[in-house]
C-alpha cells in the first residue's frame, strides 16, 4: 500500500470517528436531559426526543464523507492511490467535517440540554427552543460542504 | 463538565412548574379560612393520602417529599449536611434549654439524621463534649454552663448561634459548590444583620452584640456592632451606606418587612440558578426553594387558622422561588 493511500485512509477512518465521537458525546448529554424531563413527564417524549437527536447529525456527515472518499481512493470504488500528494489531499479534505464535526456536536449537544430545560417549563415553546440546537448545525454543514467539495475536486 | 447532574437539572426543571408563586401566595393569603387554603394546596398537589387535611401532616408529608426527592438525585452527603446545619444547631439548642431549665416545656426539635434531640441530650447530660463535632465541643460546653450557672438562656443562645454561623462562613470559603457559598455567605450577612437589629432593639452592649456577629465577607462587624449599640437610626443608616438600602426601608417600614426582607434576600441570592443547566445549583436552590415554600404555607396556615387579616399575612409573605 502506497503512503498516499495510507492518507487517504486516515482521513476517511478520522471523518467517522471524531464527527461520531462528538456526536455521541452530544446525543449522550441530551439524552440525559431529555431521561431527566421524561422521567417526570412522559408527555415530553417525543419532544425531547428531537432535541436530543440534534447533535447526531455530525456522525452522519462524517460517515457521509468517509463514503465519498472511500469510493474515489479504490476501497469502494474509482482508482487506488499512488502518489503521497493525492493521499495527503484527500486527509485534508477530510479535516473539516472530522474537526468541526466533533466540535460542533459537543457544543450542540449542550445547547440541546438547555433547550431541553425551556420544553421542561414551557413545552409550547418547542419550535422556539429547538432553533439554538439548530443553529450549531450551521457549521458542521459549512464543513461537509467543504470537505465534499475538496474531495469531488481531487483528480 | 457537570454531566452528571444534566439528568437531575431537567427533573428539577420540570418540578420547578409546580413549585409555588408570588401569586399563589397572594391568592391564598386573600381566601377565606384555612380550609379554602388547604382545598388550594390540595389541588396543587400537596400531601398524599394519608395526611389527608391536616395541616401538620400536610407540610410534613412536603417536607419529606423534597427530602426524598433530593437524596434520589443523588445530592452528596456533604451538601445535605451543610444544608441541615441551621437544623442541627437547633437541635443543640434546644436540647441545652431542656437539661438547663428541666421542668420547663420540653424543646421542639427538627427530625434531621443523627443529630437528633436524644443524641445531644445523652452526650450533654453526661459532659462528653468531645464526641460532638468539632465545631460544637467548646460552644456547647460555654452555652450549658452559661445556662447552668448563670441561668442566662439568652447568652447560652448566642453562644451556639454564633458557632452555627461561624461554621457557615467557613464552608462557604470552602465548598466547590458556588451556590453553596452565595447562600452562605449571604446567610450568615443576613443574621448577622438581623442579630444587630434585635441587639439595637433591646439596648444592647457593643460587646454583647459584637460578640454574637459572625466575620463575613458582606459586612464590617465591628461597624454593624458599634451602629447597633449607638442606636436604631445609626444601625438604618449604616445598612444604606452599604448598599442595602431595601433593608434599610424594610427596617424603616416595620420588623415583620425587615424579616421578610431577610428571607427574601436569601431566596434572591439563588434565583440565577434557574438559567444554569450543568451543575447541582438548580437541584440546591430548588432543595432551598421548597423549604421557603413550605415554611411560607406554614405561616399563612398560622395566620389563616388564627384569623389574621389579609394584610398581615402578606406582609409576612416571602418571595418565592418559582
Amino acid at each position: 500500500m502506497s503512503m498516499g493511500m495510507v492518507y487517504a485512509l486516515l482521513g476517511a477512518v478520522l471523518s467517522t470517528a471524531l464527527a461520531g465521537i462528538g456526536s455521541a458525546w452530544g446525543v449522550g448529554m441530551a439524552g440525559q436531559a431529555a431521561a431527566g424531563v421524561t422521567a417526570e413527564d412522559p408527555d415530553q417524549f417525543a419532544k425531547v426526543l428531537i432535541l436530543q437527536l440534534l447533535p447526531g447529525t455530525q456522525g452522519i456527515y462524517g460517515l457521509l464523507v468517509t463514503f465519498i472518499t472511500l469510493s474515489r481512493i479504490g476501497i469502494l470504488g474509482g482508482k487506488a492511490i499512488t502518489d503521497t500528494n493525492t493521499g495527503l489531499m484527500y486527509l485534508l479534505a477530510c479535516l473539516p467535517i472530522a474537526i468541526v464535526g466533533l466540535i460542533s456536536a459537543y457544543h450542540q449537544g449542550k445547547t440541546a440540554v438547555a433547550s431541553i430545560g425551556i420544553v421542561a417549563k414551557k413545552p409550547d415553546q418547542f419550535g422556539k427552543a429547538m432553533l439554538f440546537p439548530a443553529m450549531v448545525e450551521t457549521y458542521a454543514i459549512l464543513a461537509l460542504l467543504i470537505s465534499i467539495l475538496v474531495i469531488s475536486n481531487i483528480h | 463538565m457537570g454531566e452528571n447532574y444534566i439528568f437531575a437539572v431537567a427533573r428539577i426543571r420540570v418540578l420547578e412548574k409546580s413549585l409555588l408563586t408570588d401569586a399563589d401566595i397572594i391568592q391564598m393569603s386573600g381566601m377565606k379560612d384555612e380550609d379554602s387554603v388547604i382545598s388550594y394546596l390540595l389541588d396543587k398537589g400537596w400531601g398524599d393520602e394519608n395526611s389527608g387535611r391536616d395541616p401538620i401532616r400536610i407540610l410534613a408529608t412536603e417536607s419529606e417529599k423534597v427530602n426524598t426527592l433530593i437524596r434520589n438525585l443523588g445530592v452528596g452527603q456533604d451538601v445535605m449536611d451543610v444544608l441541615s446545619y441551621p437544623m442541627v444547631f437547633h437541635n443543640l439548642k434546644s436540647a441545652i434549654k431542656d437539661i438547663g431549665t428541666p421542668g420547663e416545656s420540653e424543646g421542639l426539635y427538627y427530625d434531621v439524621p443523627k443529630y437528633t434531640g436524644k443524641y445531644f441530650a445523652d452526650i450533654l447530660k453526661d459532659r462528653k463534649f468531645s464526641e460532638l463535632p468539632d465545631s460544637m465541643k467548646k460552644p456547647a460546653e460555654e452555652a450549658l454552663d452559661q445556662i447552668l450557672e448563670h441561668h442566662d438562656g439568652q447568652k447560652s443562645d448566642v453562644i451556639i448561634d454564633k458557632a452555627c454561623l461561624d461554621l457557615m462562613e467557613k464552608v462557604s470559603k470552602k465548598t466547590k459548590y458556588p451556590i453553596l457559598k452565595d447562600y452562605l455567605e449571604r446567610t450568615v450577612a443576613v443574621t448577622d444583620i438581623k442579630i444587630a437589629v434585635r441587639g439595637a432593639r433591646t439596648g444592647k452592649t457593643f460587646d454583647f452584640i459584637k460578640k454574637a456577629l459572625a466575620p463575613c465577607k458582606t459586612l464590617d462587624i465591628d461597624y454593624l456592632a458599634k451602629a447597633a449599640s449607638e442606636s436604631d437610626d445609626a444601625l438604618t443608616t449604616y445598612l444604606s451606606e452599604h448598599g442595602m438600602n431595601d433593608a434599610a426601608e424594610a427596617l424603616k417600614n416595620s420588623i415583620t418587612s425587615f424579616e421578610k426582607w431577610c428571607d427574601d434576600s436569601i431566596i434572591e441570592s439563588i434565583r440565577y440558578q434557574k438559567t444554569n443547566p450543568f451543575t447541582i445549583g438548580p437541584v440546591i436552590a430548588y432543595y432551598l426553594g421548597r423549604e421557603n415554600e413550605i415554611s411560607t404555607v406554614r405561616v399563612l396556615l398560622t395566620a389563616k387558622h388564627n384569623d389574621f387579616p389579609e394584610e398581615a399575612i402578606k406582609e409576612r409573605a416571602r418571595r418565592m422561588y418559582g
